[in-house]
């Protein structure tokens, strides 16, 4: 694993999209960068106008009710919908008219708000498929046994091994990813992908159905996961606890555009954010 | 929480029993002391061998359904036969023109493989199986109508009529919907066993590689598949046209034991019978494949003493089989009913 | 330009009669959420009935129709309860296997009760034909009979499943079972129905089609249910209206390819057909788009 280096939640500058993100990033580009991004299913406009930036070792939280638009976001970002409009940049890279599968090789891995994991392999299994362009052996070396093959799987065994042991998985390693409990099943997939080699994770509700303690300790996993492998990582919770904790600039989305965005204490006392939340106040 | 066996275990298993099974019956054949019915069986076993563990690879491993797959046994018969009928004269050695024969019409299939997968591969589900139900009637369709014959010029080619003008000494090798009637008959059980050991290799190492997980990933969840960075038409049409060319190789194997081979022998009948092999084994479960296909295959010469009702029968058990596999009322009431029989069944995973 | 009609005819009424035997299996798929392989044989069941109840007992037509939907109806009802019914919550593959099973079963059976020598059938109409435009354009009474009857199935069907009780409670299980049951619908009985509905149409198709090819031999069905099942698929399977569409658009593809194409490859341009209409359109021509929600 690379060198690691902790980062203390510091100051926060602000940036042109209207975003913040942490001073220690300031002097390089941001990893992720959309510009009035938005897509229309049928004649509804399911987001508009999404203006983000996030820095390069961010936590960076999405928020909002259910039905915002949050998940449509990740999914434009991934290229699971191509936007209507607007453009994202990947590392200064613009990413139109790539695939799912593109995006993933160009940096960006993420998790599923429905968990979707690969049920009847192995959880070594899973990391593995993760690892998949790490280990570029081609099919000729595999139905061979080529000394590539050999190779390669040892190096993706003994790696798979080492991203489990992020969330102590190694014993799990040979069940069934399937038979797993809810929670583990939610880690495991934070641990596929990782283990794609990403320059930005994108958790979807990362602690739905998890108890408070194994709450607590995702709130730790998420941020030795971005000071270990120094990446940025956006989530979307509905646990303010886990959002307030550890996300550094925080994005509010309501009906599919953005409401509010800046540091945790600026959304908490936001006025706009309180009232998609709770509802207007009745007037007296 | 269940664990996953170890795939290497079960793989060794499967080799040693495949080649202790090749054991065995070669000595019965060598002392003698195996019916000429079931001698007449053991090419055509090995044939469906291979066709049910490559068609496993499809929908078990890929978990796409095919109703085709006898349309690539049907393409590596016809290229596979016509090429060792050609090299008779010029290849002496008759295994080595089995084994041409063999690498052509898996080649032949795998090129089949590619031009259907293009247009299957961009479909789901129902829609998928129905257009390989297709296509495998086509191939029959082309086949009943394709006249090749050889002379010193190399081969000639005709569709729906015979137009060939063979030269002096030339012969035909396809007649249309007679289909080849001179086939040299070189297939051999030790060929056989080769062929079933090689489609083994293969499948093994395919699915225990970066690739083979790649193609599982896709079959339990694609667009999680899709999110680590997997091309999906890729490894689909790695694990469609690898199944393809190995029922090529099948397809010559079956082709060179009998003298006479009809497109109509490789119809939609086969396609369902060996998927019906795939599903009993067990859908991913090689070793499955290969005990069903085997059984399956002698089953109704098994039953030829019942003589009319042996199809009848043949039905019933796999309705039987069916219910009490997939239903545990239906297994329950079973058990009660024959105690001391034990059901073996093989996992499902 | 006459003889395009006069093949235009007998396009629509082997059509017709696809048209029949695919509304079964959209049905059943569209509920079962199941590809009914045995379908085709429950069309030469209905055949062999009507065959020995008018050829044998010297019934009318009539009665043997009714008695051949009847049996049929029983037929559908019963491997419904016996083989699929076990098999509700099991993998998709199972029962397909198991129907495969019933098929050969049907096909073996009516080998051993009526023997594998084909029967001649005798059309339940007459041969008598209808002349139009100074005897250039002519049809058969069978053909006209088919398409009637086709057009009478599609307007009962279409009423049945959108005023009747039964009917929509059709629709519902094939929208979300488990809401169905919710809302009181007894699911059993509803696909216990639809196999009813299927069955006692394919026994009418089966005679409409040996009264038009009027070989009788136990694997009548195979090929006509094949092609049936294709064009379910071809009008977007679990669609009425589109299993109508499709069977007759493949039974005019058909006639059209013997006549100007070749009479040997016609069916591989019936398949060809197919496979484009589902590389333009994947989930066939009135079929749904279902998207998978991420």
């Amino acid at each position: 694993m690379a060198e690691k280096k902790t980062f203390q939640r510091g100051k926060l500058a602000p940036v042109p999209s209207g975003a913040v993100i942490p001073e220690r990033d300031l002097d390089k580009h941001p990893i992720l960068e959309c510009r009035r991004l938005g897509i229309d299913f049928g004649g509804l406009h399911a987001v508009q106008d999404f203006n983000l930036t996030i820095g390069r070792t961010e936590i960076a939280g999405l928020i909002g009710p259910n039905g915002a638009g949050k998940t449509t976001v990740f999914n434009l970002l991934t290229k699971v919908y191509q936007p209507t409009r607007g453009t994202i940049l990947l590392d200064g890279m613009d990413t139109s008219g790539k695939t799912t599968e593109q995006i993933n090789r160009m940096g960006i891995a993420r998790t599923f708000q429905n968990i979707r994991l690969f049920n009847n392999l192995s959880v070594e299994d899973n990391v593995k498929i993760g690892l998949h362009n790490q280990e570029p052996y081609s099919l000729a070396d595999a139905i061979f046994r080529l000394p590539r093959y050999w190779r390669q799987e040892k190096t993706a065994h003994e790696r798979a091994m080492e991203l489990l042991s992020i969330f102590d998985m190694q014993d799990l390693a040979d069940h069934r990813a399937g038979s797993l409990p809810y929670g583990a099943q939610r880690r495991l997939e934070i641990v596929r992908a990782l283990a794609t080699n990403p320059s930005l994770l994108l958790l979807d509700e990362p602690a739905a159905g998890m108890n408070p303690s194994e709450t607590t300790e995702l709130m730790e996993n998420i941020v030795k996961i971005r000071d270990t492998f120094q990446i940025a990582v956006m989530l979307i919770e509905h646990d303010m606890n886990l959002v307030m904790g550890i996300c550094e600039g925080i994005c509010v989305l309501n009906f599919g555009q953005v409401i509010a965005k800046g540091s945790p204490e600026d959304i908490q006392a936001n006025p706009a954010v309180i009232e998609a939340y709770l509802g207007r106040k009745k007037e007296k | 929480m269940k664990k996953v066996n170890k795939a290497t275990r079960k793989n060794f298993l499967t080799y040693a029993l495949v080649i202790a099974a090749y054991g065995v019956l070669q000595s019965m054949v060598s002392s003698g002391s195996i019916s000429s019915a079931m001698k007449g069986m053991l090419v055509p076993i090995c044939a469906y061998v291979v066709m049910a563990v490559s068609l496993n690879l499809t929908v078990g491993v890929l978990g796409e359904l095919s109703l085709g797959h006898a349309g690539f046994m049907s393409v590596g018969a016809f290229t596979g036969v016509t090429a060792a009928m050609a090299l008779k004269g010029i290849v002496a050695s008759a295994p080595l023109r089995l084994l041409i024969g063999m690498v052509v019409g898996a080649g032949f299939a795998a090129i089949a493989g590619v031009l259907i997968g293009i247009p299957v591969m961009r479909l789901k589900g129902d829609y998928l199986a129905i257009v390989t139900l297709a296509f495998g009637e086509i191939i029959k369709s082309i086949v009943t109508n394709l006249y090749v014959g050889v002379d010193e010029n190399g081969l000639h080619l005709s569709m729906l009529t015979n137009k060939l003008d063979l030269g002096e000494g030339g012969r035909m090798i396809i007649n249309g919907p007679m289909g080849i009637t001179t086939i040299e008959k070189i297939s051999t059980f030790t060929a056989g066993f080769l062929l079933v050991m090689v489609t083994l290799i293969i499948v093994f190492n395919l699915v225990n590689s970066r690739s083979g997980r790649a193609i599982m990933a896709i079959r339990d969840n694609r667009i999680a598949a899709e999110s680590v960075g997997i091309n999906i038409t890729r490894y689909r049409m790695t694990a469609f046209v690898i199944s393809a060319a190995l029922a090529g190789a099948a397809g010559t194997l079956f082709a060179m034991n009998f003298s006479t081979i009809i497109a109509s022998k490789f119809d939609f009948n086969t396609s369902i019978l060996v998927l019906v092999f795939v599903v009993l084994g067990g859908l991913g479960n090689m070793l499955g494949s290969i005990i069903a296909a085997a059984a399956l295959t002698i089953l109704p010469e098994a039953l030829r003493g019942f003589a009319d009702y042996r199809m009848l029968i043949y039905a019933v058990i796999l309705i039987i089989v069916m219910l009490t596999t997939n239903n545990k009322a239906v297994g329950d009431l079973l058990q009660k009913l024959l105690p001391g029989k034990k059901e073996e069944e093989e996992s499902h995973g | 330009m006459t003889t395009l009609i006069n093949y235009l005819l007998s396009g629509i009424s082997l059509g017709s009669v696809y048209a029949i035997i695919a509304l079964g299996y959209t049905m059943v798929y569209g509920i079962a959420k199941m590809l009914n392989f045995a379908h085709g044989d429950v069309i030469m069941v209905g055949a062999y009935i009507c065959f020995f109840a008018t050829s044998r007992y010297h019934l009318p037509p009539l009665l043997g129709v009714l008695g051949a939907m009847a049996v049929c109806t029983v037929l559908g009802i019963l491997v419904e309860r016996l083989a699929y019914k076990p098999l509700r919550s099991a993998p998709s593959l199972a029962v397909l296997i198991t129907a495969i099973g019933v098929s050969y079963l049907l096909q073996n059976g009516a080998q051993l009760l009526w023997t594998p020598n084909p029967k001649v059938f005798s059309p339940i109409v007459g041969n008598g034909r209808v002349t139009l435009l100074d005897g250039q354009v002519s049809v058969s009474h069978v053909a006209l009979v088919t398409i009637a009857s086709c057009v009478v199935i599609m307007l009962g069907l279409t009423w049945f499943t959108s005023k009747t009780k039964m009917g929509k409670a059709m629709r519902a299980c094939s929208e979300d079972k488990g809401a169905a049951q919710l809302m009181g619908i007894n699911v059993n009985r509803t696909i216990s129905v639809t196999f009813a509905i299927g069955s006692a149409l394919a026994a009418l198709a089966g005679v409409l089609l040996c009264s038009a090819y009027p070989t009788l031999v136990p694997t009548t069905g195979s090929m006509p249910g094949i092609k049936a099942f294709t064009a379910a698929v071809f009008g977007g399977i679990g669609s009425i209206p589109g299993a109508m569409l499709g069977g007759i658009l493949l039974g005019v593809i058909e006639i059209f390819a013997k006549a100007y194409i070749s009479t040997q490859l016609s069916d591989a341009v019936v398949f060809a057909v197919l496979i484009i209409v589902l590389l333009v359109k994947p989930t066939g021509l009135l079929g749904k788009q279902i998207n998978e929600k991420v």
